[in-house]
């Protein structure tokens, strides 16, 4: 998904692989290769929400990782604002972390239980804004839960005297602590409530909008995130498989295991139960991925030509592709 | 879809009836803790009939989970936990069986004979040292007395059933061989090992993707029309309540809130709650709504310790009424055929958001 670079493109990612070794060394047997990432190109535009849809093992929250350089991608080059991250350093790449921060999944194990919210919160102040005074980190603090809908009275709370949900406020406020540009949320409502859920869903929307966030949310629920995105990329075995507006591609979605993730989403209406369209088996394992197109081991439109070559991704709308050989399903 | 009928509507005042599967009375749990005792499960009363699946929703801290460990005496030993009321459990072989403050003894034959259950982590329930097969052989062992050869081909029969192909290379993997929804397989198979009555499911898709969580369900359904059982659905997700049960009970802070067929729940729910709840369900296609803010219930559940007086669900409740609401908790009351609604402001705001 090439666009021409402009001002209005804040993250690039182009050609991104992360393959890991297991196995190997001197002893033991030869050393395998999992490709969880192999070969993903995409954009995010300034103000975008951009989600990675997919199932365990599909390298979306990879993708997130290596977009941060928490893990150093294997190849490939991500651009923040133009300025490619890939091979910086850490010290390189503190001044760039505040622009950038991640909301994590389990709002119980990405707390630290011993620090007090203020003093979760002021960590992110003291590493990238040591010029503020405590006066002015206590104001930006009080302000910030004020935005994540938390009482600024419960700074001197520890985490677990929050529920999840107020938990996973915590976590969103810290990461705004430093007014980043873009966000990575990697599944950052699939551990709580479905009530809890929604207030989730709905502050980040409100964030979005209010301080013109960049998104970039990494989810395997296409229901929640046809709520949240303006784009929507869904991922299969370490690629992308297809790419397009959020509006285009649920409504018209190219690519079979696109339809099989829509398809899987109960339907609400007990009225209206049809028969379930199931896919077979399981995800392949990433160690020794199918030949030709990843999904063709489960695909019910699969055809012997399908296993020859890699699908690459074709546009069928402007802004809309997919990676299946097939136009006729 | 003849198990979409309203055939269900069994008051849960009469219901003596033969084909009950089970039949909970008043049940009420309370674990102690430092903080004072959390009641955990408040005058849970029930009836399950053959073969019918009744989904017990809530969020966490409802009591659903808790509820059927319970009846499974899954809980704590008093005095850390102690459990009140009635459970009666029909057994295939025609044996009726009281589940609460039986010996332990008992309840070991009656957990994986006459009642089962599969939990959300695959992984956790599973040994990790031993095989698939000799985890599935050793139920078969302990309820029905079979060895060798006739136990393992009946292991590889069950594997067969829950769609696990090639069985018997299969039994001789462990667990961490085997992926998320193979493992959920396995459980169900050993559940399913000695045909019981009652089959508990607590959040069974929960830790799988959503296409082998359409799978898992779809194996659940079969089993359940192809032997009868009954089974209690316990999930947070209403999406897949409205697949496969036939009634629902949803429950808040300990307590059953609101109890009708699938069908009524979802068309006319009376309880705030449970309104709430199917509202704030986010829907793949509803496009108009996109980028609108989707349906949320304010507040957060109360602390188990210190419940707010009167309705529980007041404080996050739209139709909140002072002097009304938080006065006395309100009675389970009748709105319909088998529809039970714990609200006392439900007929004023049937047509109300």
């Amino acid at each position: 998904m090439q666009q021409e670079h402009t001002a209005a493109v804040l993250l690039q990612v182009e050609g991104m692989r992360k393959w890991y070794s297991i196995g190997g060394g001197w002893l033991g047997k030869p050393a395998q290769t999992v490709k969880a990432v192999d070969g993903v190109n995409f954009d995010i535009r300034r103000g975008e929400v951009l989600s990675l849809v997919g199932e365990s093992g599909s390298g979306k929250s990879t993708i997130g990782r290596a977009i941060l350089n928490l893990d150093a991608p294997t190849a490939g080059q991500v651009r923040f604002d133009g300025k490619p991250l890939v091979g910086l350093t850490r010290r390189q790449m503190r001044p760039l972390r505040r622009a950038m921060q991640m909301v994590f999944q389990d709002p119980y194990s990405s707390l630290n239980p011993k620090h007090t919210v203020e003093e979760l919160l002021s960590a992110p102040l003291q590493i990238h804004m040591p010029e503020l005074t405590v006066q002015e980190r206590r104001d930006r603090i009080d302000a910030i839960l004020k935005t994540v809908g938390l009482n600024p009275a419960h700074r001197t709370r520890y985490p677990h005297e929050f529920s999840g949900g107020q938990r996973q406020r915590i976590g969103i406020a810290r990461a705004l602590m430093t007014e980043p540009q873009l966000l990575v949320a990697d599944e950052p409502v699939s551990a709580l409530d479905v009530s809890v859920q929604a207030q989730v869903i709905n502050l980040l929307l409100e964030l979005k909008q209010r301080l013109g966030l960049t998104m970039l949310f990494i989810s395997h629920d296409l229901a929640v995130v046809g709520h949240i995105s303006d784009r929507i990329a869904v991922m299969y075995l370490g690629r992308l498989v297809e790419i397009g507006d959020a509006e285009s591609l649920l409504n018209d979605p190219r690519h079979p295991y696109t339809r099989a993730l829509m398809a899987a989403v109960p339907n609400i209406d007990p009225q209206q139960r049809r028969p379930r369209q199931l896919l077979k088996g399981d995800i392949p394992s990433p160690l020794a991925p199918p030949s030709g197109c990843a999904f063709r081991t489960r695909c019910p439109h699969a055809q012997p030509a399908c296993a020859n070559a890699v699908p690459e991704l074709r546009f069928v709308e402007r802004h809309h592709a997919t990676a299946c050989i097939r136009d006729d399903i | 879809m003849d198990h979409l009928e309203p055939l269900h509507f069994v008051p849960a005042a009469e219901s003596a009836e033969v084909d009950n599967i089970l039949e909970v009375r008043d049940l009420n749990v309370t674990f102690r803790a430092s903080g004072g005792p959390v009641r955990a499960v408040r005058d849970v009363s029930f009836t399950l009939r053959r073969g019918e699946n009744l989904a017990l929703v809530g969020e966490t801290s409802s009591g659903k989970s808790v509820t059927c460990l319970g009846l499974l005496g899954l809980t704590p030993p008093a005095p850390h936990c102690t459990i009140s009321g009635s459970a009666r459990l029909a057994a295939r072989d025609g044996k009726t069986y009281e589940l609460v403050g039986t010996p332990e003894r008992v309840m070991r034959q009656v957990r994986g004979g006459a009642a089962s259950v599969i939990f959300q982590e695959p992984m956790t329930s599973l040994n990790p040292v031993h095989t698939v097969g000799a985890q599935i052989c050793e139920s078969l062992h302990l309820h029905l007395g079979m060895k060798g050869r006739a136990a393992t081909e009946r292991a590889a029969e069950l594997l067969n059933e829950v769609g696990i192909s090639d069985p018997k290379r299969r039994l001789a993997n462990y667990p961490h061989e085997l992926s998320g929804g193979m493992r959920q397989r396995v459980m169900i198979a050993m559940a399913i090992a000695c045909e019981p009555s009652l089959l508990i499911a607590d959040e069974p898709t929960t830790a799988l993707d959503v296409t082998i969580q359409a799978q898992i369900l779809e194996l659940l359904q079969k089993l359940q029309s192809d032997n009868g059982m009954a089974m209690i659905y316990i999930t947070h997700n209403l999406g897949t309540v409205a697949e496969i049960a036939d009634r629902v009970m949803v429950m808040y802070a300990g307590r059953i809130v609101e109890t009708t067929d699938v069908v009524s729940l979802f068309a006319q729910p009376r309880h705030p709650y449970s309104r709430g709840l199917i509202q704030s369900v986010p829907r793949l296609h509803s496009n108009r709504a996109r980028k609108t803010p989707l349906f949320a219930i304010p507040g957060n559940v109360p602390d188990p310790t210190s419940h707010p007086p009167g309705c529980t669900f007041g404080p996050r409740c739209s139709h909140f009424e002072p002097g009304r609401c938080d006065v006395a908790v309100p009675d389970l009351e009748g709105v319909g055929p088998g529809h039970l609604v714990r609200c006392v402001r439900w007929p004023e705001i049937q047509g109300a958001v």
